[in-house]
């Protein structure tokens, strides 16, 4: 996808931009930077949660443009009241997928999640990996082309962590596109092919994971990757 | 208070007559309300249009509709000089289920309409990312929200069944035809027969507990870990 002049405005603010990017290949590409720094403000761009006030998003293949061929992982995931089984067919009851099967294919997403739990429980009830586990078996059920998850390990413990970025890692050797953003370094360096560094609404910085982690080129990415405070 | 209990211990053919015709009178208002007012709730909480604030300041407003102004402007449209008067309602349960539709709509609509707006605040990103429809969204969120919605139901039920005033002006208290719990034990009270208005104020109160009981049980709301 190319990015050209792209921002976001709230209430005469700008949040995000006016950015120029371009994400080409395949593979799974970090957003990083500091809070405020516009991540999840361009993740839900991307995806059309979010307006766009000035800019272009051009997609290479118009079949990525598409809502249905895209997956969106929330930081805090979204339970609906129903059963962790019916959370995750949802996507494909809303598709009009007969109820039985839509739950037959969600047990076996939760099974490629390493979602061992019983299935038929509130999913209130599951603890903070299962829920992120469940979240991203429901954003899974179409097979998307496009997955973005922001901040999808905030606040889990590290064997959660440990078990998402393997699922991550397969769902990407499986094919599928993967744009995340995390405050995690370790995490970061453990997955990004490739590095998007934003820094108060502006994109400071992209690079090949590698190269960024080894020799960032701006001020702003060493000042971050040293852990210092950035205003 | 002995003959009261009497009364209803061995099933007064009275009593059962009246008690009966409340429910259907209720439970048909309730229905009919239901389907109007739950839908309408979850409307006004997805979309967004300018005179919104207004039509939601509008329902909690009648909210508080007097049920005896509900009762003259229904006998007013019903009666024999009035638009429907042809339809020859008056004085008929129909015409009392009218009233308590008028009644209780806003009720019902106003306590789904707060319950599915906070849904609406936890499932607006996934509804709107996973590319449901208008339509979906809303069945969503009642099916989601049902719990929510049954108490709203209840609500408008716990209104119609203890309602007198239009339905007495509507219904007209004719006996064996739209004697009713309500304007039955407003009758009894007049005529100073105690026991009798005592005894349909327990049936009253009685039936009251156990549709409330009686819902929850059928939709298994006390199951907490499943859903």
């Amino acid at each position: 996808m190319t990015l050209t002049g792209v921002s976001v405005r709230r209430r005469g603010r700008s949040i995000l931009g006016p950015l120029d990017a371009s994400l080409n290949g395949g593979g799974l590409s970090i957003l990083m930077g500091p809070n405020g720094a516009g991540k999840t403000t361009l993740l839900r761009a991307l995806h059309g949660l979010e307006r766009v006030s000035t800019g272009d998003i051009h997609w290479t293949d118009p079949k990525d443009a598409e809502g249905r061929n895209q997956g969106f992982v929330f930081q805090t995931p979204v339970l609906m009241r129903r059963s962790v089984l019916d959370c995750i067919a949802y996507p494909l009851q809303l598709d009009g997928v007969k109820r039985a099967e839509a739950r037959e294919q969600a047990r076996a997403r939760a099974n490629e999640v390493g979602l061992n739990v019983n299935l038929d429980q509130a999913v209130m009830f599951l603890s903070g990996g299962e829920k992120q586990k469940m979240a991203l078996a429901r954003a899974l059920m179409r097979r998307p082309r496009i997955l973005f998850l922001d901040e999808p390990c905030a606040n889990l413990d590290g064997r959660s962590v440990k078990e998402i970025e393997e699922i991550l890692l397969r769902i990407k050797d499986g094919g599928t596109r993967i744009l995340m953003s995390t405050h995690d370094l370790g995490q970061a360096r453990r997955l990004a092919d490739s590095v998007l560094f934003l820094h108060a609404g502006k994109l400071v910085e992209q690079a090949i994971g590698d190269d960024f982690f080894r020799a960032p080129q701006t001020a702003e990415a060493k000042a971050y990757l040293k852990g210092e405070i950035l205003l | 208070m002995w003959q009261a209990a009497r009364l209803v211990a061995t099933f007064d053919p009275d009593l059962v007559e009246i008690t009966a015709l409340s429910l259907r009178v209720s439970l048909g208002a309730t229905v009919i309300a239901s389907l109007i007012g739950l839908p309408l709730g979850a409307w006004l909480a997805v979309n967004r249009f300018p005179a919104r604030r207004f039509v939601i300041a509008i329902l909690n407003a009648l909210m508080g509709l007097p049920p005896v102004v509900v009762g003259l402007m229904v006998y007013m449209l019903f009666s024999r000089s009035g638009p429907f008067g042809v339809l020859g309602l008056l004085f008929t349960p129909t015409a009392m289920v009218i009233a308590q539709v008028i009644i209780i709509t806003p009720i019902i609509a106003s306590v789904a309409h707060q319950a599915i707006r906070e849904l609406w605040a936890d499932y607006h990103d996934l509804l709107i990312s996973l590319q449901a429809t208008r339509l979906q969204r809303i069945k969503t969120l009642l099916w989601d929200g049902r719990r929510a919605l049954m108490t709203a139901s209840l609500a408008g039920f716990g209104r119609a069944i203890g309602e007198v005033g239009a339905i007495m002006i509507v219904g007209g208290n004719i006996d064996h035809a739209t004697r009713v719990l309500t304007t039955a034990i407003a009758l009894e009270t007049g005529k100073g027969e105690f026991d009798m208005a005592l005894a349909l104020g327990f049936v009253l109160i009685g039936l009251a507990i156990l549709v409330n009981l009686g819902l929850h049980f059928i939709s298994r709301t006390e199951r907490g870990a499943r859903w």
